[in-house]
């Protein structure tokens, strides 16, 4: 997708969160991503090593958590949990999914020292 | 708070809520009255008339820290996009401009469409803002319509931001109940992620492109309220199912509007003015 730009979202709310809560220096940074957030994982490993250089989370642990992608089935009006944007209705089997969540892409929390 | 005068209350324009900063950016009259909150002093750690900064974790003093802890930030990577977006979004209402970003991937026929619908639309007010990588040539071609346009060039990056469409906004200074179109990098995957403060996302497809390319591409898709089948002139050229494409669409998003037409023959260009006209009225109520 776009991970150098995620990566100074990030970067820019951990220096608001530095002048904030005045920290030095963030060890371990956790993200929730949801599985339709298109996301991709290594990409932003790569980039949030390149871009936090000189920022406070330099160095830091980064730890990414999965959220379940949720879709509203148009056939059976119900909400249910699917492994991929296009797989069918686990329950019966229609085609037409909206997504509901799992789009998601927010840092949960930092230890920080 | 406003970052022009420094102040941090609320105004209205048209009694619909805007922020001071926002005043600012519509010109708007409101009040100043300034907002400074002190940072906290660095407090030292006191040992019989030695005071010692730094002895913690961190091996630094900064103002109000303490050593080690865990902080809780449920942020959105993407909230100052989208804080931005929303105050475009709240100026964008106040002055009852329809804005639609027009997203699609590169070639599908987006300027054209863009220069046709600018002579139809005739005296209708306008403005445009383009985004390409490089070149302003597609801004030239607005320009040429007799519209007002800006060209962002986004140099490596691969979708407009927030940010760039108000400022563009700013200079651009739409008139109150017109239309601005916003045409985004050609680009099926990130442009879906950023939010600009738009009313609606129309993404263009080509009948060249596949049927499968909503599939492909299903975030885009998914976020847009109209698709548009471009094109349609060719389509008896090149094997085309346009029922396929529109079964695809409604698959990966079964609320979005479809319209198939040409924007160089003019076919199917009359319910493309309509759903516009629409949606600016309802902008307008």
């Amino acid at each position: 997708m776009h991970e150098m730009s995620l990566a100074e979202g990030i970067r820019s709310i951990v220096e608001d969160q530095a002048r904030a809560h005045g920290f030095a220096r963030v060890t371990l940074l956790r993200l929730e991503i949801g599985r339709f957030a298109g996301v991709e994982k290594p990409a932003l490993e790569f980039a949030f090593d390149v871009v936090m250089r000189g920022s406070p989370a330099e160095g830091a642990r980064l730890e990414m958590i999965d959220l379940p992608g949720q879709a509203l089935c148009y056939d059976c009006a119900k909400t249910v949990e699917i492994a991929h944007r296009l797989d069918p209705c686990p329950i019966c089997g229609g085609g037409k999914l909206i997504p509901q969540g799992g789009d998601e892409m927010r840092i949960k929390d930092m230890e920080v020292v | 708070m406003c970052t022009v005068c420094g102040c941090g209350d609320t105004v209205t324009a048209d009694g619909k809520p805007i922020s001071h900063d926002e005043a600012h950016r519509l010109g708007l009259p409101h009040s100043h009255a300034p907002a400074f909150q002190p940072a906290a002093l660095p407090f030292p750690h006191v040992q019989a008339g030695h005071h010692h900064y730094g002895t913690g974790a961190a091996g630094v003093s900064v103002p109000g820290m303490s050593q080690a802890r865990l902080i809780e930030v449920e942020t959105s990577i993407l909230a100052k996009n989208d804080a931005l977006a929303a105050s475009n979004r709240r100026v964008l209402t106040a002055l009852g401009v329809l804005a639609l970003n027009l997203v699609s991937s590169p070639g599908s026929g987006k300027t054209t469409l863009l220069c046709k619908t600018i002579e139809a639309l005739g005296e209708a007010p306008l403005a445009v803002i383009e985004g390409d990588q490089q070149t302003s040539a597609d801004a030239d071609r607005i320009r040429a319509t007799g519209a007002r346009a800006i060209q962002i060039n986004t140099g490596k990056g691969c979708h407009l931001d927030a940010a760039m469409v108000g400022h563009a906004v700013d200079e651009l200074r739409p008139r109150p109940g017109s239309y601005l179109f916003i045409e985004n990098v050609g680009n099926l995957v990130c442009p879906a992620g950023f939010d600009l403060g738009e009313d609606a996302k129309v993404a263009i497809l080509s009948v060249t492109e596949g049927e499968d390319k909503p599939l492909k591409y299903p975030d885009m898709f998914t976020a847009a309220r109209l698709a548009i089948l471009n094109k349609t002139d060719l389509a008896p050229h090149c094997d085309v199912d346009l029922d396929l494409y529109e079964a695809n669409l409604r698959r990966v998003n079964p609320q979005i509007d479809i319209l198939r037409l040409s924007a160089r023959t003019g076919e199917g260009m009359a319910a493309w003015l309509d759903w516009l006209r629409a949606r600016l009225a309802e902008k307008a109520t």
